[in-house]
Formats: C-alpha cells, sequence, structure tokens
C-alpha cells in the first residue's frame, strides 16, 4: 500500500480552480520533489494535503495511510503522521518554542495512546535535535518564530519535524531564505530523517537543494496539474531550460 | 474555519462550574434601603459609634446622589436600572458568633471552600498563603492569624479590624476612596459588612502571600465588601484576591471598595482572579462588578502594583489606580479582561502622578469574543510638580470572532513639560493563520485558541504569583469556551 495517493484532486480558491486534477502517489522510503513556476499551485498542494479549510476540494480523493485524508481536520492529519514545514511560518507571540514544541509532540503523543512527555525527558531529547540542526538554545525561550530571521524560521520548521517524527513530511520551499552553510545543515538534518518508514514531498525552485536531498523522483507543477515526472535529472534539466518549453508542451497538449 | 468556530463554540458553552448554591441558614436584613437598614447593619456588627456615623453620612450623600439620578453613565456599558430597594444588604450565614478555630465553622461552608478549591483548613493549605473567606457580606474564617501575628501583621476580617484596631481603621478609612468618590463608592461605605484588613508594620516584609476569598451565595443581597491595606514604612505586602458566585437569572450588584496605603519605601503588590459569575450564553443574569480600587503612594520610593485577571461579571466597571505622591513612587497595572457570550467591561486605570520622578507602567490586555464587549479606559495625569515623571501604557485587544467589540480610551493630561509619555495599542485578531499553524502541529482547535490567547496574555501573567498565574491560565481557557463565532 502507498504511503499518500493522490488521484485527480481538483481544488478552488475563491471561484478560480487552482489545482485541475492531480494524480500522485507516493511510497513509505521515497522523497519526491515538486517543482513549478510562481502560482502553479504548490503550496496550494501542500496546504491541501495538511487540511486547511480555506480550499475547496471540489473533486478527486486522498488516501493518506489508507485512509481518507480529506475526512481529517489540520490536527487529525497531524496526529496521523502528516507534517507541513510552511513556506511562511507564522509567529506566535508570547508562547515560548520549548513549551510550543512540548505541546505538539504531547498533543501528537495522546492522539496515539501514548503517555506525555514530561519536561525532565523532553528537553534532552530536544537538545539532541538542536544539535543535528546547529541551532541556538536560545531559541527554546524565545516566542516561536517572533523576530526570528527567515533562515531561522525555516531552520525551526525543521527542528519540528525533527522533534515530531512524522511519516510523511511536506517542505515547502525551505531552502528560501537559507544561506550557504545553512542549506548544507538543514539538508543534512533532512537526509539523517530519512527512513525506509518515511516520505518525503519537497517543494522546491532550485536544483542545489536537490544536489543535497537527491530525490527518487520530480514532478513539475504547471497551472494546477503535473505536467511531467521524471528521475533527478529533470530537475537538472529544468535548471539549464527553464519552464518555458514544459509550459509550452503542456499548453499544447492540454489547452485550457 | 468551520471546525475552528465549532470548537470555539463548544468552548463557550461550556457551563460555569463555580455556579452551586451552598444550603445554609442565613441571617439577613430585610428588602430596602433606608437609614435604618444602616443601623441594623451595623449594630449587628457591633460597631462603635464613629463607623455607625459614617455609614449614615455615607448614606445621606448616596441618597442625595440617587435622588438626583447620579449614578455613573459615563462607561460603555448597558444595563437596565438597578432598583436598590429590592435588594437586602446584610446576609450571614447563621452560625456561633466568635469562633475559636475553623473546626466551630458550618461544614457546609467548609464544603463550599473546599469545592471552590480554596484550602481553608490549616493542615492542607498551600504553603505560605494565609486567607481569609468572605461569604456573602461576612467574612467567615481567617487562617495564620497566629503566624502573622508574630511579626506584627495584622489580617483579619474588616469587622475585627474594626473592633481590635479602631485606631487604625479611623486614621486610614476613607482616606483614598472617601464616601464622596462616586456613586457606588457611597453604596459601599453605607453599607458594606465586611472584607478585609491588613497592616504591615515598619520595615517587616510579609512572610507570606495574603489572600482573600469571595463567594455570593445568598439571593437577592448584594455583596459589598470592603479592603483597607496599609504598608507602613519599609513594609512589603502581596495580596490576592479571588471570587466566585452561583448561577442565578437575576443580576447581583457587587459594589467593593479597595484602598490601598504605601507609606516611605513600602511596597504593595494586589492580585485579582475575577471569576464572578458571567451570567449564561444568552446574557441572563451574572454579577454587575461595579467596584472602587485605588493605591496611595504616600511616600517617598513606594510602590503599589495592580494585577488583575477579570474573566467573570456580566458586567465589569472597574479602575484600579495609583496616586503617586511620594518622590520616586512607583504605580503599574497589569490587567487582563477577557469578554465572552454577551459580557461587558469598562476596566482601565488611573495614574496620578503628584510627586517628583515618579514612574507608571499600564500593560492593559483585552479580549473580546462571541458578542462580549471589552473598553479600555484610562488615565495619566502628570501634575505640574511632577519633574521627571514618566508613563508607559501598552493597550492590546484581541478580537475573537466579528461579533464582539474593543474600545479604547486613553486620556492624556499633562502640566509639566518634562514628563515622558510613552504609548502603544494595537488591535489584533487571531489569524487563520496562527489557527491553522497550531493545528497543523496537532493541537486541537480549543487548545490552539487557549495557546494564542494565553501568550497574548504573557506580558500580565509573568506578574501573577506562580500558583495563581496557572490557575488563571485555566481560567482563561474555560472562560474561552465557544468563542470564535
Ligand atoms: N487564499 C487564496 N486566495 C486567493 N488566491 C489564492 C489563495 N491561495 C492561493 N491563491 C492563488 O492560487 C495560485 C497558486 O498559489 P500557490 O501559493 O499554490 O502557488 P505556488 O506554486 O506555491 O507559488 P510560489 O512558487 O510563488 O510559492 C496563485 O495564483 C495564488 O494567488
Ligand atoms: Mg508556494
Amino acid at each position: 500500500m502507498s504511503l499518500l495517493e493522490i488521484k485527480n484532486l481538483k481544488v478552488r480558491v475563491e471561484d478560480r480552480e487552482i489545482l485541475k486534477g492531480i494524480n500522485l502517489t507516493l511510497n513509505a522510503g521515497e522523497v519526491h520533489s515538486i517543482m513549478g513556476p510562481n502560482g502553479s499551485g504548490k503550496s496550494t498542494l501542500a496546504q491541501v494535503l495538511a487540511r486547511r479549510e480555506s480550499y475547496q476540494v471540489t473533486g478527486g480523493e486522498i488516501l493518506f495511510n489508507g485512509k481518507d485524508l480529506l475526512a481529517m481536520k489540520p490536527e487529525e492529519a497531524a496526529c496521523e503522521g502528516l507534517f507541513l514545514a510552511f513556506q511562511y511560518p507564522v509567529e506566535i507571540p508570547g508562547i515560548s518554542n520549548a513549551y510550543f514544541l512540548r505541546s505538539a509532540l504531547n498533543a501528537v503523543r495522546k492522539y496515539r495512546g501514548q503517555d506525555e512527555m514530561d519536561a525532565m525527558d523532553f528537553l534532552p531529547m530536544l537538545r539532541e535535535k538542536l544539535k543535528l540542526l546547529e541551532m541556538d538554545d536560545k531559541l527554546l525561550n524565545r516566542s516561536v518564530n517572533e523576530a526570528f530571521s527567515g533562515g531561522e524560521k525555516k531552520r525551526n520548521e525543521i527542528l519540528q519535524m525533527a522533534v515530531l517524527e512524522p511519516k510523511l513530511a511536506i517542505l515547502d520551499e525551505t531552502d528560501s531564505g537559507l544561506d550557504i552553510d545553512a542549506l548544507r545543515i538543514v539538508a543534512q538534518g533532512v537526509n539523517a530523517m530519512r527512513s525506509p518508514e518515511r516520505a518525503m514531498l519537497v517543494v522546491t525552485h532550485y536544483q542545489r537543494l536537490l544536489n543535497y536531498i537527491v530525490p527518487d523522483r520530480v514532478h513539475v507543477l504547471v497551472e494546477g496539474r503535473i505536467v511531467r515526472s521524471g528521475g533527478p535529472e529533470l530537475a537538472l534539466e529544468l535548471e539549464d531550460q527553464g519552464y518555458s518549453t514544459i509550459e509550452s508542451v503542456a499548453r499544447g497538449a492540454s489547452p485550457a | 474555519m468551520s471546525s475552528n468556530t465549532d470548537a470555539i463554540r463548544e468552548l463557550a458553552q461550556r457551563e460555569y462550574k463555580w455556579g452551586f448554591v451552598t444550603d445554609i441558614g442565613e441571617d439577613r436584613a430585610p428588602k430596602g434601603l433606608n437609614e435604618d437598614i444602616i443601623r441594623f447593619v451595623s449594630a449587628k456588627k457591633n460597631e462603635p459609634e464613629f463607623m455607625l456615623e459614617w455609614r449614615l453620612k455615607a448614606y445621606r450623600y448616596w441618597e442625595s446622589l440617587e435622588k438626583s439620578h447620579a449614578e455613573p453613565k459615563w462607561a460603555n456599558i448597558h444595563y437596565p436600572p438597578i432598583d436598590y430597594q429590592n435588594s437586602s444588604y446584610y446576609s450571614a450565614p447563621k452560625q456561633k458568633p466568635n469562633l475559636k478555630s475553623l473546626d466551630e465553622l458550618d461544614p457546609e461552608i467548609l464544603r463550599t471552600y473546599e469545592k471552590l478549591g480554596i484550602p481553608l483548613a490549616e493542615q492542607k493549605m498551600l504553603a505560605g498563603v494565609a486567607v481569609d473567606a468572605v461569604f456573602d457580606s461576612v467574612s467567615v474564617a481567617t487562617t495564620f492569624k497566629e503566624k502573622l501575628a508574630e511579626v506584627g501583621v495584622i489580617f483579619c476580617s474588616f469587622s475585627d479590624a474594626v473592633k481590635n484596631h479602631p485606631e487604625l481603621v479611623k486614621k486610614y478609612l476613607g482616606t483614598v476612596v472617601p464616601y464622596t468618590d462616586n456613586f457606588f463608592a457611597a453604596l459601599n461605605a453605607a453599607v458594606f459588612s465586611d472584607g478585609s484588613f491588613v497592616y504591615v508594620p515598619k520595615g517587616v516584609r510579609c512572610p507570606m502571600e495574603l489572600s482573600t476569598y469571595f463567594r455570593i451565595n445568598a439571593a437577592e443581597t448584594g455583596q459589598f465588601e470592603r479592603t483597607l491595606i496599609v504598608a507602613d514604612e519599609g513594609a512589603s505586602v502581596s495580596y490576592l484576591e479571588g471570587c466566585t458566585a452561583p448561577i442565578r437569572d437575576e443580576n447581583q450588584l457587587h459594589a467593593a471598595v479597595v484602598e490601598l496605603i504605601a507609606l516611605d519605601d513600602a511596597q504593595i503588590k494586589y492580585s485579582t482572579v475575577q471569576n464572578w459569575y458571567p451570567g449564561d450564553k444568552n446574557g441572563k443574569g451574572g454579577i454587575y462588578n461595579f467596584v472602587t480600587k485605588r493605591g496611595a503612594c504616600r511616600g517617598k520610593n513606594s510602590k503599589i502594583s495592580w494585577t488583575q485577571v477579570e474573566t467573570g461579571s456580566a458586567i465589569t466597571w472597574k479602575y484600579p489606580s495609583c496616586i503617586l505622591q511620594g518622590e520616586n513612587s512607583v504605580g503599574e497595572f497589569y490587567s487582563v479582561a477577557l469578554t465572552n457570550n454577551y459580557q461587558q467591561a469598562d476596566t482601565g486605570t488611573k495614574m496620578i502622578h503628584i510627586g517628583k520622578n515618579t514612574r507608571s507602567t499600564i500593560v492593559a490586555k483585552g479580549i473580546s469574543a462571541g458578542h462580549g464587549q471589552n473598553t479600555y479606559r484610562g488615565q495619566v495625569k502628570i501634575m505640574k510638580d511632577a519633574t521627571g515623571a514618566r508613563n508607559y501604557t501598552q493597550c492590546d485587544s484581541l478580537l475573537i470572532g466579528d461579533k464582539c467589540g474593543a474600545h479604547t480610551f486613553p486620556y492624556i493630561e499633562v502640566k509639566n513639560s518634562t514628563a515622558q509619555m510613552e504609548h502603544e495599542a494595537s488591535t489584533s485578531k487571531i489569524g487563520e493563520d496562527q489557527m491553522f499553524y497550531l493545528r497543523q502541529r496537532g493541537l486541537k482547535a480549543e487548545d490552539a485558541v487557549s495557546m494564542i490567547v494565553n501568550g497574548f496574555c504573557k506580558r500580565v501573567f509573568r506578574e501573577l504569583p506562580m500558583e495563581f498565574a496557572v490557575e488563571a491560565q485555566k481560567l482563561l481557557s474555560v472562560s474561552l469556551e465557544g468563542s470564535v463565532g
């Protein structure tokens, strides 16, 4: 059984069809990358998978671990093991990063019938993950994402992923805003989490991330459709030629 | 947003869990208000002549205001006219006079306080918190009296203070909030039944938190308690009040007065967790909480700090204030006011800078949900001689849903050009993006709301004594139930 199966997914936002029939299958252990021009619907797909309610699904179905993902609330999908690293992480003033992380982990553990983790057990575990991502301890006591630099926010997303250990991680442009060293460190962190039980969907604009996180498959999303899929070499081709050839081919293939 | 909304609605419709009624015998005055009732209340309490005289003067003043319809109308609150003759002004649990120990207290009352989570029985007490409990109008127990007496701290019911320390009461009563101050202060002065009294002598740091729990139990009564706290030179004390009431369909009036006096180098920290019955989700019933609280920093380097968490009451009308008379004195006001369903709050503070180099800080956080209306009203006044005075005001509103309202009325009056004033204000809504972010990490919608609101209130909660900060957070979550509409 596949971990994620998206069948003919159609999504609208305010009367505009943004996703026009997406098909995608992801098996446990695989890493797929989604590339595509600005506004093509990559984040929309990511947010729909994470069950954001402001997007209206007008057709298709999604199975996550064999369960109907579209019937789940965001917190249920999260507790079932779906994690989204946000393109634009949100600030929560007045709530410390450490407290937030522990609350999230405990919410997930509770859902799975596991004991909640107390601060004594949690902090050493958190410190380990922090080390993996070469993050400063100080970020733990600061409010979630508040006044974090762009790069710190992105790194903080991956820290959360490392703590929550999801089955499916969706990374939405985690590389944008990271400096060269940070990109390497974050990519190493992500690679360390690759495992036969876990799948990842990596949304990016740049081949350089895929040099570190080598995907099994690359999909190109244009105007709400996956117009091409291939191996890692497809990313190199895009880097070289841009989207124009693919776009024109795609338009020719299925006129709007 | 739909399931965010549902979760919030569910929360809001959780019931008020402090709403039980205790079945005890009570001793009460007939309904109505006149000089005979004042005499009755005073006689019940075996008061000395000076108290009766003071009450009568206050009553006559109040009556003149009543007749000229001078009940304050300027606040942003709305309620039908109150019939002051339709209430009883004295209700006391029937019990043996002069309790020697808690064992003699009516077990029903003890059980009530246990249900409320107030550790009245000394052996079960949280280490270091002395409690006075006011049930309807009468103080029923003051714990840790002896331990406090060892260091010379007087902590007792107001009635006991009148009996045992009349010179102190006479010296300070009404000197910060005179009975002529306002309509409700006059009413309180006339009929107040009990309350707490604290005197911390020179140089003494009160060795434990002092705390009063107020409980309205009887129907058709108002509660009019009076608190007087005096910190003598170099003394310091931290005081906390909490309050709850049963669920009743009719509105009940609570008109309290609190006076604080800090002499040279003295500090008073006064924290309130106000959880009077707020009325039901349609706005029926609930307490009218019309309270006058004021502190006088009389001495140099003195400090008075108010922290309030206001989650209950149908209507809250209250402005804990500081008169900064002594040089270098400091006034602080930290407030969280939450209105849900049909609750209304008009609350804030006044900082009156009289002495040189006086400083004040105001941090007010208003949260409105449901149809709640939340008004911040604050005044900062820098008098002519207050050279070097400074004020910092931060005033933030958080809206949950689109049927509620937040209003801010800051009044500033500066008569000395050296004053430094800083004012920050913001209004925000709980964002769908914040909700989604937290839920994507596994938090339920109602927990996400609580987390956002608690984060919003952090700056104020930090000022509360530890165990009460935890209580305040929980209370906020419960009060928010069913709030994004
Ligand atoms: N909530 C919304 N309201 C209105 N339009 C929206 C909303 N969300 C997405 N859109 C529109 O849908 C389209 C797809 O947006 P999306 O964010 O999915 O693109 P993307 O592929 O992630 O682009 P980028 O590479 O710039 O991040 C865009 O035209 C965007 O303006
Ligand atoms: Mg995007």
